[in-house]
């Protein structure tokens, strides 16, 4: 059958209610005697509770209770928060406790949680709490923190160091040997933290009667939220039911089960009453987890003809207090190293180390954007030595088109070796050249110098994991009044599922996707979920939903065959009706299946047919399918003030075939913005004892409306084999590239000056001092 | 502590009547006491315009003000920005076409920022816009497409009024 709406640009069916105010975000749920939470914070990096004193804040009127971890009801109190993804190279698991018990591990951690009936007067009890500490010795540096006789991040660890693991490909010690050129660089790579606009929130409620915990959050998967809570608790699958509606942004953090989340759920059950926690912006940049910083120290080796024999070197990851998220990131960024290049020979020590700051979670990229930017500017210092057009670098070390599906040699963090499904990469990036001109930009650069501006071009290819496991799942239901309803574990943030979703069923079910509800986030509608994070729903969700739609479609031949007896083959779906094809009256309308398929109370249901006009499919893909991008970009520098401009972003993305152009566009844009911040402002300051410093959108700097240019984009389709619609992920692959091809074209701006930049953000101050130690050297 | 005022004030064109306590902020008095949560709390000091609502004819962050400070004065938030049918107004509508809003969150920001903004300035350029959106942050879209929906809204408000004229 044709795809009507699959490849359409149409609207989305979310905005009606967003754009008049009736969104439903997690701040918006009131329920029946609803009180208020407020939590009390560690104001050091570490320290030990040696008395807490409730008193003075109990006396305050309109408190209600005040939980601290002697508080929280078992089995809670005696349990950990669960380590989501366990690994067995993770020597030390640190999982925070539900509030903290006798230690705090970074300034913000929770350490009692106070109910009152207004938000107002929890805040002014919080401030009452009097906590008696004796401060510890933080470690604060992950490079630091990893040395014999650094101060203990926690009490009871043999070190800092979470785990040590080796990244291996080939013989790389021979190829250095071997080499004809090696060069050096290090890397100081920093990616702050998600900035969601919704700051995260939770309200939880116990009905003591039925015994059952009702959950509204901000999140990004509720199932695997309602995992936790029957973790913390030993309840059972009917006792726990998360819902997550509209939320304002995730970006990966509100992935994380929070240790909030846990009592907010004890407070309801001592209280017995609703109680809703929502996050401020202050708790946001103390409490909210963050990327952070990775250090890379690197060798490059090389043959006479700028071809890579080998990269070798060590990785340092500042993973934080707790190790929630284990070895994910700094493993995703050891195996994006590669990117679209054929490299035969790879050594990476990869360090865990714990720190005494907020644990550290995937940000939008996921340690992409700096596996991909060590590549990146290794490729940039090799044309720089060899005097090579920085393209003419990339296409000689290019896998090629031919070698497809291409083992990499590693595993990736799927747990499956890293084996790319399909993608151009040399026309990629001849395609982004081509449009930005790049042959002449020498030409322009030097036109522009001649009346004191400085401009630079850099560019930047990434290869991209996308679509994770294990699945995500999708029943379609036909309502007995006929209208379609699909249900999903995933969890859009902004990404426009009920939208892209409702456009893969309406074509097998020959209505419009405005007919097609899709909802979201609400384990009560299908048991097994695993959210939205890692670019995976269009991959997961849409397959499944395209899975149960043709079952669908044909359990309502099935039917209407047997009613209008006629061949199912003579049978074509139309505006929510099945009618025999070219004869217009004769037909059932989806109302009237539906509701014969549910079958009548008393009477036998015929052998062969199960209840309801419903399907459900969990997808489950073999493995990530690699998405691919090119960036360019152009920049303006002010030598003086060390202002960069960002005056043009070209992006040519390959994420297989697109489901809806106008969505994926504003992802990639989108994206790109993240990225400039990630390049140019965003970056979280901490002092030597531990205390963040930037804990305000005045101290840390978003990118604003003025901060980014019109971004270019160009598409090429090179559907996925992995899966039924061909699609891969678009999330993330605006983000990823930009980081490195803008740095690339601050360097190329300040090539009079010698500039070699191997840091993110590069600040004006940084440039400033290029300039001046260019000059004084002079 | 219980310091509390009456105040009246008006908000999208119907009147209410309240006792508060004095140190409420507008932003929840409006969300929770008269439970239009259309506008929204991004961050609390002023920053990312998520709060932002018109007081009498000029956009002000809801997070900054008192609710006594109110007092007397028109509010519009963005529920009231929809035409008396109920139908998206053109600024809405041309968020929806351009892809002005993914997770909405900053949406009802935008939204007053610019219902002021192509009020005072029927024919802004992409630069106008830029600048004056920089009261506004937004994580998802890149700000792009909101620039283009402020565009387009105002190229369509003033075919409306040469129709009109």
């Amino acid at each position: 059958m044709g795809m009507k709406f699959f490849g359409a640009s149409v609207l989305r069916k979310e905005d009606p209610a967003l754009l008049t105010g009736k969104g439903r975000y997690v701040d918006d749920v009131k329920l029946p005697g609803m009180l208020h939470a407020a939590f009390v914070r560690s104001p050091y990096a570490h320290a030990l509770i040696k008395s807490i004193d409730k008193s003075a804040a109990l006396a305050l009127p309109g408190v209600v209770a005040i939980l601290t971890h002697d508080d929280l009801p078992e089995p809670m109190r005696s349990r950990r928060l669960p380590l989501y993804v366990p690994h067995p190279a993770i020597k030390q698991t640190f999982m925070p406790w539900v509030l903290a018990k006798d230690e705090t591990c970074f300034a913000g951690e929770a350490i009692a949680i106070v109910v009152a009936e207004s938000r107002y007067i929890a805040e002014d009890a919080a401030a009452l709490v009097e906590i008696d500490y004796d401060v510890l010795p933080a470690s604060i540096d992950p490079r630091e923190a990893i040395v014999e006789g650094a101060a203990l991040a926690q009490q009871g660890a043999v070190n800092n160091i979470v785990t040590q693991v080796p990244v291996k490909i080939g013989d790389t010690d021979k190829a250095f040997a071997q080499a004809a050129h090696v060069f050096r660089e290090q890397f100081a790579l920093h990616r702050g933290g998600p900035f969601f606009m919704e700051c995260r929130g939770v309200v939880a409620d116990w009905d003591a009667h039925t015994e059952q915990l009702t959950v509204h959050a901000s999140s990004q998967g509720s199932h695997r939220f309602k995992r936790t809570f029957i973790d913390l608790l030993d309840l059972a699958d009917n006792q726990v039911r998360v819902i997550t509606n509209d939320v304002g942004g995730g970006f990966g953090p509100k992935g994380s089960f929070y240790v909030e989340y846990g009592a907010l759920a004890a407070a309801t059950m001592v209280v017995g009453k609703p109680v809703k926690w929502i996050e401020d912006r202050r708790e946001n940049f103390v409490a909210t987890q963050q990327e952070r910083d990775q250090y890379w120290d690197m060798e490059v080796a090389v043959d006479e003809n700028a071809k890579l024999l080998g990269l070798r070197g060590r990785l340092v990851h500042d993973g934080g207090a707790y190790v929630t998220w284990g070895l994910v990131l700094p493993w995703i960024a050891a195996t994006s190293v590669i990117g679209p290049y054929v490299l035969p020979n790879y050594q990476l020590e990869l360090i865990v180390a714990m720190t005494n700051k907020i644990t550290c979670s995937p940000v939008r990229g996921a340690g992409r954007p700096q596996g991909c930017f060590v590549m990146e500017r290794m490729m940039d210092r090799i044309a720089q030595e060899f005097g090579l057009d920085r393209a003419e670098v990339r296409r000689r070390n290019f896998i090629q088109p031919d070698q497809f599906p291409y083992k990499v040699g590693l595993i990736f963090r799927d747990g499956r070796p890293v084996t790319y499904d399909s993608g151009d990469y040399p026309k990629s990036q001849q395609m982004a050249l081509d449009y930005m001109d790049w042959d002449n930009f020498r030409t322009r650069q030097e036109e522009a110098l001649k009346q004191g501006r400085y401009i630079g071009i850099g560019l930047s290819n990434a290869v991209e994991g996308t679509g994770l496991g294990p699945y995500e799942g999708a029943t379609i239901r036909v309502s007995t009044s006929g209208k379609i309803v699909v249900f999903t574990g995933a969890t859009p943030q902004g990404q426009s599922h009920k939208t892209t979703l409702a456009q893969i069923a309406a074509d097998h079910l020959g209505v419009s996707y405005e007919d097609v509800s899709v909802v979201t986030a609400d384990t009560a509608t299908i048991p097994f979920g695993m959210g939205t994070f890692a670019s995976r729903t269009a991959v997961n969700a849409g397959s499944s939903v395209h899975l149960a739609a043709i079952e669908v479609r044909e359990k309502i031949k099935k039917i209407a065959s047997e009613l209008l007896e006629v061949s199912p083959d003579d049978l074509e779906l139309k505006d929510g009706a099945v009618e025999v094809r070219g004869v217009p009256g004769m037909r059932k309308t989806f109302r009237e299946l539906a509701y014969n398929a549910v079958g009548l109370y008393g009477f036998s249901m015929k052998a062969d047919r199960d209840p309801g006009l419903e399907a459900t499919s969990y997808f489950k893909p073999e493995q990530s399918t690699y998405a691919n991008s090119c960036h360019v970009a152009e920049v303006e520098v002010d030598i003086e003030t060390g202002h960069v401009k960002v005056t043009r972003v070209l992006v040519n993305h390959d994420c297989g075939n697109v489901i809806n152009p106008m969505i994926v566009e504003g992802q990639i844009v989108g994206g790109v913005a993240h990225g400039i911040g990630n390049a140019l402002f965003e970056k979280l300051l901490f002092d030597e004892s531990g205390q963040p410093l930037t804990t305000s959108f005045a101290d840390y700097l978003l990118p604003m409306a003025t901060d980014v240019p019109n971004v270019e984009t160009l598409h090429t389709e090179t559907p996925s084999p992995l899966n039924p619609i061909g699609v891969k992920g678009a999330g993330e692959g605006g983000t990823i590239a930009v980081i490195a091809a803008i740095i690339s074209a601050v360097e190329d701006a300040l090539r009079p000056f010698n500039a070699r930049l191997t840091q993110m953000p590069i600040s004006p101050e940084k440039i400033v001092q290029v300039v001046l130690d260019a000059k004084g050297k002079q | 502590m219980s310091d509390t005022r009456k105040i009246a004030v008006t908000v999208n064109g119907k009147r209410h009547e309240a006792e508060v306590e004095s140190r409420l902020l507008l932003v929840d008095f409006l969300r929770h006491t008269l439970d239009l949560t259309g506008t929204h709390v991004g961050c609390e000091h002023g920053v990312c315009g998520a709060c932002t609502v018109m007081v009498d004819g000029h956009s002000a962050r809801s997070c900054l003000m008192f609710a006594v400070q109110a007092n007397g004065k028109s509010i519009t938030t963005i529920e009231g920005l929809t035409q008396a049918d109920g139908k998206l107004s053109i600024l809405q509508e041309a968020f929806q076409n351009n892809h002005g809003l993914q997770c909405g969150f900053c949406t009802p920001g935008m939204l007053i920022t610019l219902s002021e903004h192509l009020r005072d300035n029927p024919d802004p350029t992409e630069e106008d816009l830029r600048e004056v959106l920089t009261g506004n942050l937004c994580r998802c879209t890149g700000y792009q497409a909101i620039v283009a929906a402020g565009l387009d809204a105002a190229q369509k408000m003033r075919d409306a009024n040469a129709e009109n004229a």
